[in-house]
């Protein structure tokens, strides 16, 4: 037992889980290319989710602000994306690809771009003032949210709105038997190629490195000679800006939204933040996949079990790791 | 005093409704080791985190090289050349060894000369460069902790108990070490361990109920042992 604990260890140790997850699905599932349908869907969900969920982690590990209103960024950036890549339809129906991944990338780029703005200011006007007091913390953004969501009412209406994927991501592609959604292979990729971007900037920049002192310490990295709250707010920003784009991601991946999407979204990615550990980029990798995974072989294996999984996995993991997975701060 | 490098006027502290610190008044001359002695409780860790302005005084006057600091921000302090080791080390455990003290860098790069240095009096920051700080031991965890507060020059390092829950023999050794930084700063050093107070101290100011009772120049408190059983209320026979 101890020598199969240090091989584990060895070869990664905890973030092998997902992957024991998906052996575990497998033998459950019996089928393989059902399996292999899962495993690319729930790989897809959970990297869409870690879009959502590391801006919050990062948010609340820095400067120990409850942002309930992650979400409505989420809205906002589904909501966008479908108005541009309806607006530019014609490039998006178009047999191109190159025009097709102009409109998704305007869509994607625009949604994240609102995203930031609208971080910039969320966190001037509504964060700021609340700085270090939990409650007003919790009462504001949780108005905040509620606002947006009206928002989105008064400017998209209540009924369901289709988002139209772009045209070479509605097709599949066959591995065998096995077909896999193109678009889930992209958004697996664009997730992948955010957390890739964003360790770089935490591992190898200086900005990076205040960042991770400064979510384990934050006095500590202010008696050091740094404004933590200026570097706070960029991380705001591109927290804010990750969550419009994981979900305009989410709105083609859905294909039909409504209001209450970002509502529905929040459940969720608290649950990603607190599985993975607060502040730390690779846990909400790591919390995003299983959530993703998990749920998808859940719902496959047992329907009915499907809308509890998520809590059920937070459970153990809280039973095992009351910390979560790969919380920032090592004490 | 003129030749003060920080002086307290009449500072008060509040700790949410607590009232800590009353009047606290010290001058702290440049150069040398002064030290801040107290019962558990009498202020002077709020005392320390008042000047390096992670608590707010009410009220007082606090001077940084004729410069008034009391409204000042942390950072905008540690700007000026100002260090602060707190009492848990303030260590960033995630981090290695190297990525600690290039926050303490303004710059991010080393001045090569003090780094040997440090390597010098901390053999065990060389050796343990590339490794995560949590892993390492309460001792070294402290030498990490000094050595960042030294790795540029400041005027003036604050530090809060370093010898606390370390060995009688690497204590020896820190007082060597503090002796050597001492020639090219001033440190303000609290402490409970009277031996360690003791032989680096120049000056000492006595701390309780968040009051100074107590300021003499530290030979002279030392051979007063009335004096210290009623300020400090142990024995401190058994210390020495």
């Amino acid at each position: 037992m101890k020598r199969l604990i240090n091989i584990t260890t060895k070869i990664g140790g905890i973030n092998l889980l997902p992957v024991g997850i998906a052996i575990v699905a497998l033998i459950l599932i019996g089928n393989p290319s059902t399996w292999l349908t899962l495993t690319a869907a729930g790989l897809a969900m959970g990297m869409m989710i870690f879009l959502m969920a590391s801006g919050l982690s990062l948010i609340f590990g820095l400067m120990d602000v409850m942002n309930f209103s992650h979400s409505a960024f989420v809205s906002f950036g589904a909501f966008i994306a479908a108005s541009v890549l309806a607006w530019l339809s014609g490039w998006n129906e178009s047999g191109s690809v190159l025009l097709n991944l102009l409109a998704l990338f305007s869509a994607i780029g625009s949604a994240t771009l609102f995203g930031m703005i609208a971080g910039f200011l969320f966190e001037k006007i509504i964060v700021k003032p609340v700085y270090g007091d939990h409650l007003r913390q919790i009462l504001i953004t949780v108005g905040a949210l509620i606002v947006s969501e009206q928002l989105i009412l008064a400017v998209w209406g209540g009924s369901p709105i289709s988002v139209p994927r772009p045209n070479f991501l509605r097709s599949s592609i066959l591995i065998g038997d096995v077909s896999l959604e193109t678009y889930r292979i992209f958004a697996f990729g664009l997730g992948l190629a955010a957390f890739i971007a964003l360790r770089l900037v935490l591992n190898r920049t200086r900005i990076g490195l205040l960042v991770r002192a400064g979510v384990e310490n934050r006095e500590m990295v202010e008696a050091l000679g740094f404004k933590v709250e200026r570097l706070f707010v960029g991380v705001f920003v591109i927290g804010s800006g990750l969550a419009a784009m994981g979900g305009a991601m989410w709105a083609g991946y859905e294909t039909l939204i409504t209001p209450a999407l970002g509502a529905h979204m929040m459940i969720t990615v608290f649950i990603v933040v607190i599985i993975g550990g607060l502040g730390s980029v690779e846990g909400s990798l790591l919390g995003a996949l299983i959530v993703g995974l998990s749920g998808n072989y859940m719902a496959f294996l047992f329907p009915k079990m499907a809308l509890a999984t998520n809590m059920i996995v937070l459970l153990i993991i809280l039973m095992w790791r009351p910390y979560g997975l790969r919380p920032a701060v090592k004490l | 005093m003129s030749d003060a490098i920080l002086t307290l006027d009449n500072v008060y502290t509040d700790i949410a409704q607590y009232h800590v610190l009353h009047d606290i008044s010290l001058s702290i001359p440049k150069g040398g080791v002064h030290v801040l002695l107290g019962r558990n409780g009498a202020g002077k860790t709020t005392t320390l985190r008042t000047i390096m302005g992670l608590w707010r005084a009410r009220a007082g006057v606090i001077r940084f090289q004729g410069t008034d600091i009391t409204a000042l921000h942390a950072s905008d302090i540690a700007q000026m050349g100002v260090a602060y080791v707190p009492e848990n080390m303030g260590i960033f455990g995630g981090l290695t060894v190297e990525e600690n003290m290039r926050l303490a860098s303004k710059t991010g790069n080393f001045d090569e000369v003090r780094l040997k240095r440090i390597y010098e009096m901390f053999p065990a920051i060389e050796k343990f460069w590339k490794s995560a700080a949590w892993s390492l031991s309460g001792g070294q965890k402290q030498m990490v902790a000094i050595a960042r507060a030294i790795i540029e020059h400041r005027e003036l390092i604050l530090i809060d108990e370093p010898t606390k829950g370390l060995a009688p023999a690497i204590i020896d050794n820190m007082i060597e070490v503090f002796h050597e930084i001492a020639k090219e700063t001033t440190i303000l050093l609290v402490e409970q361990n009277f031996h360690f107070a003791s032989s680096l101290g120049q000056t000492v100011a006595v701390v309780d109920d968040g009051r100074v009772v107590h300021r003499s120049a530290m030979a002279e408190f030392q051979s007063d042992k009335e004096l210290q059983t009623r300020l400090l209320s142990l024995s401190l026979d058994q210390h020495q």
